[in-house]
């Protein structure tokens, strides 16, 4: 029993391990892009620096360590642990520019390569905010509402699989309406806002939903308490993301202001 | 100095429908946020999910809810916006708020805590007194806002 308990835990490691992998790569790679980037330009800003190193940190937290162990038994932790990865993280990485930073520390031909497979139309579907935000929400709603929620903690392959899943559905949604990174197909301000509105709408029908239809093996008070971290802490991000949203409106729209004055 | 003063008037009274609006996104925003404030955390008299709602309850409650920091934040930035433009009118941005803030008091009040029951306004206690005067309230407010609204639009 010891022997096979130890061997859980072992191979309960090695799945972890396997998450965090790619964040350290890109975690390291952003600096080899800040040296690069800072040998021929300007300095890289630190605070963006900043905001990828505190974006890989809440990643790792959820996918390594206690948190990522309580997560499996205490339903609280999962929700933590969820906020961290398919919200926080995705939001400072965001900030943090990697794709102006990668454009920057290459040489140019290479750059224009790059930002041509940057513009095509597959990426443009999935930027798309409606799209990104039924694959962001869309998969929150088919994972608390089936019994994938019980598979995923059975299933190794599907425990990965919907932690990269949540990351970069993540990640995705946050580029479809904050636009931080060149971004080759801009939306106006106005659909951004109201497909915005319908997403974090979905968002908090979910927690209530899960607040009064507890996921199987949860139990009626874990869930209850889930429910409103999600709520809650879903809440504060989304506000993070929303004053993003209208303050670059209020930046773009200052040049007409100024056009208007001189006239 | 005095073509100043004109100019700034004639600029508001551009921006009196956007005055208008940004004045009922932030009364709405402001309302909705003394709810959860005073009446979900605080007195803790309002059920974060109460065993009657109904599915539409859920539904109108999270539109309304993702919707009022929407309005707040926006507001503020439309705010700002008038400022900028000089289009600034704090009796018309006013009048928005009450009305903004009546409205959704009387919504909440008769459509989600009567028609769609997503939670009353206190448990335990004869509930008359309490509605009551929320939607009088509410109807004050609007009457106020009204009024307001009406002043600044000749």
């Amino acid at each position: 029993m010891h022997s096979h308990e130890a061997h859980t835990q072992n191979f309960f490691f090695i799945v972890q391990l396997i998450l965090v992998f790619p964040f350290i790569i890109s975690f390291i790679s952003y600096f080899v892009g800040v040296v690069l980037s800072n040998q021929h330009k300007k300095q890289w800003p630190y605070f963006r620096t900043l905001f990828w190193i505190l974006g890989h940190v809440c990643a790792m937290l959820s996918l390594i360590g206690p948190l990522a162990e309580l997560a499996h038994i205490n339903f609280s932790a999962h929700m933590v642990g969820h906020l961290l990865l398919g919200m926080l993280a995705p939001l400072l990485i965001a900030l943090s520019a990697p794709i102006t930073l990668f454009l920057r520390a290459i040489p140019v031909k290479m750059a224009r390569f790059i930002s041509c497979i940057l513009r095509n139309s597959y990426l443009r579907f999935v930027s798309n905010p409606i799209i990104a935000s039924i694959l962001n929400v869309g998969g929150l709603w088919l994972l608390y509402t089936t019994p994938l929620f019980n598979m995923m903690h059975e299933n190794s392959v599907l425990y990965i699989l919907i932690h990269f899943h949540i990351f970069l559905a993540g990640y995705l949604f946050t580029i479809a309406f904050i636009y931080i990174d060149p971004t080759p197909h801009q939306l106006s301000f106005v659909f951004r806002s109201i497909v915005l509105l319908v997403a974090v709408t979905a968002h908090s029908i979910l927690s209530k939903y899960i607040y009064a239809y507890p996921p199987s093996h949860v139990s009626a008070e874990q869930a209850e308490q889930g429910a409103m971290i999600m709520y809650y802490g879903g809440d504060l991000i989304e506000i993070a993301l929303v004053f993003i949203l209208f303050y670059q409106w209020f930046k773009r729209t200052r040049n007409t202001v100024f056009a208007k004055a001189i006239i | 100095m005095y073509e100043e003063k004109n100019h700034k008037h004639e600029n508001r009274f551009q921006y009196r429908q956007r005055n208008m609006w940004t004045g009922i996104l932030f009364g709405f925003g402001v309302v909705a946020f003394i709810d959860e404030a005073i009446f979900h955390q605080l007195l803790h008299w309002h059920h974060f999910y109460d065993k009657s709602t109904a599915n539409i309850g859920l539904v109108s409650d999270g539109l309304f809810h993702a919707f009022s920091f929407f309005a707040t934040i926006g507001s503020s930035f439309l705010l700002a916006d008038l400022h900028r433009k000089h289009g600034f009118w704090l009796k018309r941005w006013l009048g928005g708020i009450f009305l903004g803030a009546g409205a959704f008091q009387l919504y909440d009040g008769i459509i989600q805590h009567k028609f769609m029951r997503l939670h009353q306004i206190r448990y335990n206690v004869d509930i008359v007194p309490y509605d009551i005067v929320w939607n009088v309230l509410a109807a004050i407010f609007i009457i106020i806002g009204i009024v307001l609204l009406f002043k600044t639009n000749q």
